[in-house]
Parts: C-alpha cells; structure tokens; sequence
C-alpha cells in the first residue's frame, strides 16, 4: 500500500467542472425570495472528473478489505462479498424503484421480501421478520421496542429491566439504554459462560427479557440455554438473541429451538454482504408467533429497511440452499478450532474445550518483558500482522481478559490462508520473545505508522476548514 | 463432497484439521450442544441454485417491478447519479473493508469520512459531523434523544406538523420507547407556525424543536424568529433538510440551528426501493461529545505525516456501554463515500445547476397542471423547489389510474387529500408536456 495524501478539496481549482447536465429547456422559475436563500459561500472541491477517479483510486489504495487478504476480525464474520449479489442489487428494476410505490407495481420487490422471511424464518425457527432496521445494533434497539411493547400490550408496565451478561457486544447495553430499559449485568463465570446462579437472584417481575448471544463473544457455547430460557420466561421475561454470532449455527442450530422469542440477525455478517468500510448493513428482527401483533407500530427506519442489502441477501441464500447451509456454521467451526489449536502453544487461551467460529486469546504466552523491556501487547501483535498482510483480529474485547485477542476465521478462507496466518502467528510471537520492539513499532510497512490518537482528541480536527 | 464456489475446503483439507484438533468428524464439535437443539431433518429452504440461475432469476423478479417515470419526492429522490460513483464504490478495498479500526491500512476509508464530514459541515454551515447515520427520520430520532440529552431535565421534544410523515412516524417510535413526550406545532398557510410554536414553548418542558427546511408541501419554510424563542427557553433548534437543496436555500446555520439533519440520499443516490440511503447531523461546536456515531479526526502518525483516526471515542457504546449517547455502531458508511463522490463531481456549481434545472421543471409543471383546471391550488405563491401539491377538483383515482397505466409515478396522495409531484433534473421536458396532456384528456 502506498501513502498518498491529498483531500478532494486539494485538488480544486475555480472553473473546473466533474459534471454533465442536461440543457435547460424550462422557463425560469420564480427566484427564491431572498430572505430564504442561502447566503454563506458553497465551498464544495471544483475537480475534474478524471481527478475524482483517480483520487477516490488512489484513497482505495490505502485500504485493506476482504478482497485484499485474510480479515479474521471477531465477531465481524468478514466472509468473502459473493460478486453476483452485487449485480443484482444493481439491477435498474430494483435500484430504480421509488419507496412509495404500490403494491400493484413493486411486486419483484415484494416478492423477495416474501421469500427472506420464509427463508430466514426456516433457517432461525422464528415466525416472522422486520426488515425494517439497518444494522445489527438497530436490529437490537428494535427487538427491544417489540419485547416493551409486548409487555406493554399486556398491560405489565412493571418491567423496566433487561439483564445482559458481561460479555455481551456494547450494542447491547447501548439499545437497551436508548430503548429506555435499565441494564442489569450478569457475571460470567470462570469457564466463560453465564453464571445461572448469578442469574437466579436477578430474575423477577421488573425484568423485561435478556439478551444474549450463543456462542458468547468468547465464541463458546452457552451450555446451559436451556435453562436460562426456562427461569426468564419463569417470571414472565422473554429471551433476546443477538445474532452477531449466528454463523456457526448456521444449519445447525436454530435461535428459535433454543428459546429465544426475539432476534436479529446481521445480514452483512452472517448472510454474506459487504459491509462496506462501516455500513450499509441490515439487522432483520425475528419474533415468535405469540410476538407477532407487537410488529406494526413500530418504525425505526423511513421506508423498507436497506432494501439493496436485503436482495444481495438473498442472493446469497439462493445459492446455499438448503445443501450448503450446514457447511457454512460448520466449516467456520472447523477453521477456528483448528487454528485455537496451532496457537495456543505461543498465545495464552484460557478457556480449554471447542470453540464455535471464534475464540478468545489472553495476549502472547512469552511477552517478552525483561528488564526494563516492556512485553509486546495484543496491540503490538495486531499492529505486527498488518506488516505481513493480514487484518488484526478484535483486540481487547470481550472485556473478561486485559489482552482479548478476538480470532474468527470464517468458512470462507482456505486452509492455505489459515496456514499462513499460523505461521506468521507464530512467527510474531517469536520476535516477541527476542525482542518486543519489533512488534512495538509495528507497524513498519502501512502507509502510515501509528498515530497520535490523544492529539486527535484533544484538540479536534474535524473537517478541511480545520485544517486551513 | 459437491463442490460449492465460496467454500475452499476440500475433503483432504477438513480430514488434516480434523486430525489436528484430535476430533474425528465435524460433528464432535457441536459436542457442547445439547443433542435436542441440534436441527435434524431438512431446512425448509429451497435447493440450491447455480450461479446463472441466480442471475435469471433476480432479473425476473425484477422484470415484475414497474418502470416508472418518477414524479414523486416525498423524502426520496430520483436524482441523477453520475457514472463515475457505482465505479468507485464497488472497489473492493472500500466495498469489503469493515469499520476502519485498524486505522494504519483504513486511512482511504478514513479519509474519506473525514471529507464526507467536511462537505456536510459545508452544506449545513455547522461545525461538525459525524461519520453518518442510517437515514434521515433515525437522524432526526437521534437529534430528538441529543436535545433531551443537552438540556437536562427537560422531557418533550416537538415536532412541526409539516415534517414528512414517514420522518414523524420513525421520531415517535423512538420516543415512545425512550421516553420522551411528542407535542406538535401546526401549520398556518402551508409552514410550520411561528405563533403556535410559541405557545408550546410557554409550557417550559421543551428540550427542542424539529421543523423542515423544505417541507412536507415542498414549501420552502422561513423560519424568521424560530431560533430566538427556541433559544430563549433553553431548548434547541434542529433544522431536517434536503441536502441537495441547501446548495440555494438558507443553511441551517444560517437559520440559528443547533443540531442539522436529514437524508444523504438526494445527493446522488439511487431510490432502491427505500435504502441504503445515508443518514447526516452537523451540530454546533457545543454539542460536539453529545454526539452520536463515529467521528473521524484529523491527527499526524509517528514520523509527522498526516493521518486519519477514529476520535472522540469516549461517546461510543464499545467503550461506554449503557453511558454512551447513542446505539450506534455500523452506520451507512459506503452511502457516505457514495454522497462524497457525488459533491466532489457536482462541486457548487453542479449542484446549484441540479437545482435550477428540477426548480425550473417543477414550476413548468405546476403552470401547466394548473392551466388544465383540474386542480386547486393549495398555498399560492408560497416558495417552493422541486416539490410541491395541488388539490384536485376531483376523486383523483382515476387520474392516477391514467397516468400509472402511461407509466408515470405521480400525483401521490398526501393525509390532506392533496396530491404531491416532484420534478428533478431527469425528469424531460416531453416527458412532462406527456403528463400534462393525460390529465388534460383525462
């Protein structure tokens, strides 16, 4: 990757133009009164559109996708951005098509929201979908309004807690928050999973429902779900499935068998679509039948959901099927396990036994700390593989170990890819042991070395006039 | 083992990792698995289909959506989107990088954001943006949730009557869950009323306030005088907007707003049956770490080259959890490359010229609509840009019926019993002389 360092605004000079219009064949319009018309000058970059190409070519090139390399980021399940999925979206049947159309003219459209919510209703064993939310944690924000407004259509105005374990994503406190819920944190235990006995004490008539993922962040499964979804709907709770980590369920295992009245799933995640350097994405909320008349009055988004993520979605399905569903959940168990396994001997693990598609190192087994030398941290060993071409994995998260390592290596890479990626592992912890600086430095060959994150906060730049 | 094209592993590659966890089948790692969640029998999905067979059949599915002329806004716009756009938001090292937190190989995602704010501070005249948001009613949710946040104590938010119903509806859902209490502010003549603002605002409990720039009539608002009586209870002004439009009409800031938002989509991209589209908020310099979503700052790396970084973190749900202002975490970020491609090719001068050739039309057609005397008109006089309704003298199924059947979107019922029409740049001169005649001869 090369540094290249210019901002649109840069390359603008008075005069040049990156458009083509038609000729205006219209009578003018009335001129906007002047009390209504904008003032202040419209400083927007004037470029050539050669310039834009070559610009917006060369910032690209300072960037590393799923495309580019291995992509093992936790929780993210960065699989391979199927191509044909990109076509259809593009398709002027669907991409020109305007929100407020009938029924009687959207009937494509239609059709394939139809036929995702059979799909994923089979594949998750819920009864029906939103489509509505557009990320996963919009999907979490939503899945709690419904789970409030079922308490509320009862009549149960008592229930104002959501009980969410301390290894859940930060979305989950952070829409049980927006949605007006108070968070009540379980322990995990030692072996990573939900404390039941903690739980017990946490449960009565106050409490809303709980979230959880299975796997957990630490990619283990819940063993005791079973249980858990027993004492919440006890007291009258329902169960929330954040479906952050569904891949290795896929085929497999379904939410809906498990318990869970409530879900959502990611579809830029688990079903493929490319997640676009932060979004678009799409979090579709599943609910049980006996959840059903809580969907209607809720509307987190202007129109349909992100409808061009949906349909590469489905593309998506339409080519697993149901042959390849299973190798999905499968093969991402496989990939990850098998890497916990080649590892482990140079990073710590702390909890043994299998994983599902991820798994949680506690930083390097030999930092490196001698004397006044400081031990490589699992940001050192993150920073380090970007020198060999591959993305870090999620560090210092889920928040139960100080040198979380966060490893998911989804079904998509090659044993080849894993191989390497093992190597280098290995090797990185190697230099480690001989000298942490190397990692400490890392990394050497980005277009950038690390920057001043404390600068940048304190005193903000936030836009090109900032910088002028 | 049949052979499918996004998995690599082979049968001699799953039998040596096998080997190498020391489990003798797949299956043994479900082990922790209770036996009764594992699925038996078969998914209820359809076989799997090849590749060709994907394509015939999404381009059918297609096939069975209308091609319409759109003459309908209503918060999405069949603006054009020039060529050069779909080109670079399909490079792969954009298209398939996630959130840039590795920010030494995301500084082409970065910086891009940081341009992408740079041009929403522009168009809004604020000080700052964040990196995107869903869309324009979720910014709009999300604006409600800072002002109660910024001015504490405070419990009821109030929305103009004359924001656009599905920006309405996606507040209230919001509120109702977050606690918040909606009051309304009618329209007098066609725009959000000074008057009655005034008298809700003498109830005291206001957090802030939400009125359209350009509203639900396609009216452009004046809203002289709303920033000093929002201001002098304490409450915040928030201004939702039509982005392409502040390139002609007064900015936010302009107005005294406190917090700008609205949707990216106007700004070339395309109506896709409702999203992706993006949404923005620019908020005064004050508001800054009330702030929801990502943010991206301008910084220098070790050897003092200037480089790109999440910053202002602390706001955000991976760090504060049930603390942090907003659930945000994925945003719109590839609409918000989309929205900067856009303006970096429009410049100030395409975009004001994307203006005046949809102002321009619009008016054409509303000349001509009225010339048929078919229709009363609603707010005569009353400024308007691209958008703009009639009331019309009759039933207007039959209207609608006509001109669906010659392939026009237009004349969309509004809750008032008016009809709604909107003319941007793509919409021809022919093509409006053509539904002009059909209500004429209908």
């Amino acid at each position: 990757m090369k540094y290249y360092d210019k901002l649109v605004f840069e390359l603008s000079k008075e005069g040049r133009v990156g458009y083509s219009l038609p000729v205006n064949r219209f009578p003018a319009a009335p001129e906007i009164p002047a009390a209504l018309r904008r003032e202040a000058s419209l400083d927007l970059p004037e470029v050539s559109e050669p310039d834009v190409v070559r610009h917006y070519t060369n910032l690209s090139q300072m960037n590393f996708g799923v495309d580019t390399g291995f992509y093992p980021l936790g929780s993210c399940t960065m699989k391979y951005n199927p191509k044909i999925n990109e076509e259809v979206a593009a398709l002027p049947g669907f991409a020109g098509l305007h929100p407020l159309e009938h029924a009687g003219l959207t009937k494509g459209a239609l059709k394939v929201y139809q036929e995702m919510e059979k799909a994923l209703a089979a594949i998750t064993g819920m009864y029906a979908f939103t489509f509505d939310p557009c990320a996963g944690a919009h999907g979490e924000l939503t899945g709690l309004m419904i789970m409030r407004q079922y308490h509320m259509m009862r009549g149960d105005l008592a229930r104002t807690k959501v009980i969410v374990p301390d290894s859940a994503h930060g979305t989950n406190p952070a829409s049980a928050a927006v949605c007006g819920l108070e968070v009540v944190e379980v322990k995990s235990l030692e072996n990573g999973r939900v404390d039941v006995e903690a739980l017990k004490p946490l449960l009565d008539g106050t409490v809303a429902g709980m979230m959880m993922t299975n796997p957990n962040t630490l990619g283990l499964f819940e063993t005791q779900i079973k249980e858990i979804a027993e004492l919440v709907h006890g007291v009258g709770g329902l169960m929330y499935y954040d479906g952050a980590n569904m891949n290795p369920l896929m085929g497999v295992v379904r939410p809906g068998d498990m318990g869970f009245d409530i879900m959502h799933l990611n579809l830029h995640k688990t079903f493929s679509t490319p997640h676009g350097g932060g979004g678009p994405g799409s979090g579709p909320v599943g609910v049980a039948e006996h959840l059903v008349d809580c969907l209607p009055d809720i509307r987190v988004s202007g129109f349909h959901g992100n409808f061009g993520v949906i349909l590469r979605a489905y593309a998506y399905i339409l080519m697993l099927g149901k042959q390849n569903l299973k190798k999905v959940g499968q093969y991402s168990v496989l990939s990850a396990n098998y890497i916990k396994e080649c590892l482990k001997d140079a990073y710590k693990l702390p909890i043994e036994g299998v994983c599902k598609h991820e798994f949680v190192f506690d930083g390097l087994v030999n930092d490196g700390a001698h004397d006044d030398v400081h031990g490589a941290t699992t940001l050192d060993v993150a920073k380090r593989l970007l020198d060999f071409g591959f993305h870090a994995p999620t560090i210092y998260f889920p928040l139960l170990f100080h040198q979380a390592l966060m490893i998911e290596p989804t079904e998509t890479e090659s044993k080849e890819t894993i191989d390497a990626f093992i190597d280098v592992m290995h090797k990185i912890a190697a230099e480690a042991a001989e000298d942490p600086r190397i990692l400490q430095e890392a990394p050497h060959n980005a277009p950038i070395k690390r920057p001043d994150e404390t600068t940048a906060a304190r005193n903000p730049i936030l836009k090109f006039k900032d910088t002028l | 083992m049949a052979g499918f094209p996004y998995f690599p592993h082979t049968e001699a590659d799953v039998r040596s990792m096998l080997e190498r966890i020391g489990v003798g089948k797949i299956e043994d790692l479900y082990a922790d698995v209770p036996k009764e969640f594992v699925k038996k029998g078969a998914y209820a999905l359809p076989d799997a289909m090849s590749e060709p067979e994907v394509r015939a059949w999404l381009n059918a599915l297609a096939g069975m959506n209308a091609k319409m002329k759109v003459f309908v806004g209503a918060g999405a716009y069949d603006h054009y989107t020039p060529s050069v756009i779909p080109y670079i938001t399909s490079r792969s090292e954009f298209l398939t990088a996630y959130t840039p937190y590795q920010c030494e190989i995301s500084q082409g995602t970065l910086r891009y954001i940081f341009e992408f704010q740079s041009m929403v501070c522009e168009l809004t005249g604020m000080d700052i943006s964040n990196a995107s948001l869903y869309d324009g009613p979720t910014a709009a949710a999300e604006a409600m949730k800072m002002a109660i946040a910024c001015t504490k104590k405070k419990t009821r938010v109030l929305l103009s009557k004359t924001l656009l119903p599905h920006v309405v509806k996606v507040v209230e859902t919001y509120a109702k869950f977050h606690g918040v209490e909606i009051g309304y502010v009618p329209a007098t003549d066609g725009q959000t009323s000074l008057e009655a603002l005034k008298a809700e605002l003498a109830k005291d409990d206001v957090a802030g306030v939400i009125v359209p720039e350009t509203n639900r009539y396609g009216i452009i608002e004046d809203h002289t005088g709303f920033a000093d009586a929002i201001h002098a209870v304490k409450a915040l002004l928030i201004e939702y907007c039509d982005p392409s439009t502040l390139a002609v009409i007064k900015t936010p800031a302009e107005w005294g707003a406190d917090i700008a938002v609205g949707d990216g989509q106007s700004l070339g991209i395309p109506l896709c049956f409702g999203g992706p589209y993006v949404g923005f908020m620019g908020v005064k310099k004050e508001h800054m770490r009330k702030m929801p979503g990502r943010i991206v700052g301008q910084t220098t790396d070790k050897d003092g080259k200037r480089a790109y970084v999440l910053t202002l973190q602390a706001r955000e749900q991976h760090i504060k959890r049930e603390k942090a202002t907003s659930n945000i975490c994925s945003n719109e970020s590839l609409m918000a490359l989309w929205v900067t491609v856009y303006l970096s090719l429009m410049g100030p001068n395409g975009l004001r010229e994307v203006n005046k050739l949809s102002s321009d039309g619009a008016h054409y057609l509303y000349d001509e609509l009225v010339k048929t005397g078919k229709f009363e008109e609603v707010f005569p006089g009353k400024p308007f840009l691209k958008e703009f309704v009639l009331k019309p003298k009759k039933f207007p199924g039959l209207l609608q019926r006509d001109l669906e059947q010659a392939g026009f979107f237009a004349a969309l019922d509004t809750e008032e019993g008016y009809v709604s029409f909107c003319v941007t740049e793509q919409r021809t001169k022919e093509e409006i002389d053509e539904l002009v005649k059909i209500v004429k001869e209908g």
